[in-house]
């Protein structure tokens, strides 16, 4: 069954202060729908907000992935009903293995007594590994701990290549990476995309989108979708820039908190 | 204000005692002056411990065990930790006294010597007498003192020179009897250029309050290397006062291995004397704490001897209304030059009623050294609940692997297998209420 992603009213606050005002957004499986905006529109927020960052409290909306609305949940429901972000900072785990973590999120979405066997799990993560050009040693190694950015980059999308969700979020993934991490990166998203699959992407940089193609493109400004377009719209952001979009909509601050 | 030391037992009975298991005279009067020494001393001075207010009078009296024809007779309480070791060499102490003793041929061939303490005043007298109390003093405070007084069954451990011995020697102590005093005193001497691991393991079986008042004293010779693993796992109801001493010559080395899964109060204080040059201490202690116990836990290094490197690790979990004083003393002497003592001390807190403190101490009288110190005390991080919670793990599963996490990276550096996997499932049979 293709991925029907459907965001309708979201609202969220940090400490109080309201950063969506109110996120409309409707994916279909085999889509990519990329998120652009400058820096302070709610873009990180909308991300953390869907997965249900404990900073963050939703105040109204939903977000309904095959009929379940995932607002609803607690977090590994969410991660189980197959929502997976790729987090701009991952944390850091001492004493974790990679290998440990990641067997277990497997596990999780197993019943007790049909674990994956340690074999095939090894397998698996090798043979990804290897498409992402990470050194195998990354599996016993703790959890992002001492990871550069590009190796923790490469490391979330290692996450969603073994968990095999049907509604990926990478928010800001190409922040940190030089081109040919980039590139493997975006090879690696690529090779998930399938029609029971539906990616949003989060970037304020044209540059990823050269190797992930987007369907849709949307803008964001003061924690709304001030903007959406095919991707057409992405490569006029990057040669124009953001101002265009301001003028037209009368928009002076497009940060979060300052009204139009 | 002083306050008077209870004492266990008087001079007469301690006298009868000595005479009647047929101790050397030198040991009476040894004892005798320690307890002559406890009734002035004080409790010793824990930072921020009211030990006055602790369970430590609980002492019993002398009563005599009976030894085990075989090894398969052994209490119920300590099979498991005994398993498999008819072949190797074993001490197993059941209160007052040492009821079975085990030393491999191979080894008594080559001139070790691993008898309990009692048999060993006897039978090696001049050898105990130069090493014993030497190490931890009867007066430096009445808990001391009272150990040098009333000590019974122990061990002693001596490896002759250039011995090495791979498999590790062991020891149960088992307290079952509250009305039995339970003081063992472990004595190493390692002679110079001699190698050799220790394992031990304190086990309690009764409901009754009672104390452990326990001494442990280890002397590395010159270029020896002395393996000390120690895990207690006394009852709720069992008060557990425990020092640790090794001193270290030329070129020795003493590691520590220490596991504090104790239910009841527990102080100890683990420390190396970096005596001679080259001399070096590494030492590791895992500690988790549950249900009201406080706790206090010391690790020292002090450094006479030159390029005299020490490290000293202790990693705390405390669950429920547990609580804990982590205190690391790195003292480093005049002369100690290239000296290099490092210390890390960090506690992980599972409740808001569990308490942590964590203090590094360093003492440098010397300036050609260096030394460093990293503490911390926390709670599990909610980002990293989170982060592990989005991949779909639940809550729970979430938690233990970030409270397994923080004692891993030093679990995972014990160099015995056996212990290994020993204190991992005690820390998950203290965490899994």
């Amino acid at each position: 069954m293709a991925a029907d992603f459907v965001i309708e009213g979201l609202k969220a606050t940090i400490e109080g202060k309201e950063i969506l005002k109110g996120i409309n957004l409707q994916m279909k499986g085999g889509e990519i729908h990329a998120i652009m905006g400058p820096n302070g529109t709610g873009k990180s927020t909308l991300a953390s907000a869907l997965m249900g960052h404990p900073k963050y409290e939703v105040t109204a909306g939903t977000a309904v992935l095959e009929g379940e609305d995932l607002l609803e949940m607690a977090v590994d429901e969410r991660a189980r009903a197959g929502l997976f972000l790729a987090m701009q900072y991952p944390s850091e785990i001492s004493g974790v293995t990679n290998s440990d973590f990641l067997r277990s999120a497997i596990n999780s979405r197993r019943e007790e007594g049909s674990e994956i066997s340690l074999i095939r799990f090894i397998r698996q993560m090798e043979a990804k590994m290897k498409e992402l050009e990470m050194n195998p040693e990354f599996l016993h190694r703790y959890l992002n701990e001492g990871f550069s950015g590009g190796e923790k980059k490469r490391n979330e999308i290692l996450q969603m290549m073994m968990l095999d969700p049907k509604i990926v979020i990478l928010d800001e993934i190409d922040s940190g990476l030089d081109i040919d991490a980039l590139k493997i990166v975006a090879e690696g998203v690529n090779s998930m995309r399938s029609p029971e699959r539906g990616f949003l992407v989060i970037t304020h940089y044209q540059r990823l989108l050269n190797y992930i193609k987007p369907d849709f493109v949307h803008v964001m400004m003061q924690g709304r979708i001030v903007k959406s377009g095919g991707p057409e719209l992405a490569e006029r952001l990057e040669a124009e820039g953001y101002e265009w979009v301001k003028e037209e909509l009368g928009i002076e601050d497009e940060t979060v908190g300052q009204e139009a | 204000m002083t306050t008077q030391t209870i004492l266990p037992v008087d001079a007469q009975r301690l006298s009868e005692l000595s005479q009647s298991s047929g101790e050397p005279g030198w040991l009476k009067d040894s004892r005798l002056q320690a307890l002559e020494l406890a009734a002035e001393l004080e409790l010793p001075k824990l930072e921020k411990t009211r030990i006055d207010r602790w369970n430590v009078n609980n002492y019993g009296g002398y009563k005599a065990s009976k030894p085990l024809a075989q090894l398969s007779e052994a209490p119920a309480s300590i099979t498991a930790l005994i398993k498999d070791q008819e072949e190797g060499s074993l001490i197993i102490q059941q209160n007052s006294g040492v009821i079975y003793t085990r030393l491999a041929p191979e080894l008594a061939a080559q001139g070790v010597i691993f008898t309990d303490l009692q048999t060993a005043v006897k039978e090696h007298g001049e050898l105990v007498q130069r090493y014993l109390h030497k190490a931890v003093l009867p007066n430096e405070h009445s808990i001391a003192a009272l150990h040098a007084a009333l000590w019974n069954g122990g061990v002693f451990l001596y490896v002759p020179k250039n011995v090495v011995i791979e498999t590790p020697l062991q020891a149960v102590l088992l307290t079952d009897d509250a009305e039995a005093a339970f003081v063992p005193h472990i004595l190493v001497v390692a002679d110079t250029n001699s190698s050799v691991t220790y394992v031990d393991n304190y086990v309690s079986d009764k409901a009754e309050a009672g104390l452990h008042n326990g001494a442990v004293e280890v002397f590395v010779g010159a270029g020896a290397k002395v393996r000390y693993a120690t895990v207690h796992q006394l009852g709720v109801d069992t008060t557990d006062v425990t020092y640790r001493r090794a001193v270290v010559e030329n070129d020795g080395t003493i590691e520590w291995i220490v596991g504090e899964m104790n239910y009841g109060d527990t102080a100890s204080d683990t420390k190396s004397v970096l005596k001679g040059n080259g001399s070096s201490s590494d030492a590791k202690v895992i500690a988790v704490g549950s249900g009201s116990q406080k706790l206090n836990y010391t690790t020292q290094a002090q450094h006479f001897g030159k390029n005299t490197p020490s490290d000293m690790i202790t990693r705390a979990v405390m669950r429920d209304a547990a609580s804990s004083i982590i205190n690391g003393i790195t003292k480093i002497e005049k002369g100690a030059t290239r000296a290099d003592g490092q210390q890390t001390e960090k506690v992980l807190m599972l409740s808001p009623k569990a308490r942590g403190d964590a203090n590094p101490i360093l003492l440098i009288d010397e300036d050609d050294v260096t030394a460093g110190h990293a503490a911390s005390v926390g709670q599990v991080n909610y980002e990293q609940v989170y982060y592990l919670m989005s991949r779909g793990i639940s809550r729970h599963d979430a938690e233990t692997l970030i409270i397994y996490g923080f004692l891993a990276p030093v679990v995972s550096q014990i160099p015995l297998e056996g212990l290994r996997n020993q204190l991992q499932s005690l820390v998950e049979r203290k965490l899994g209420q």
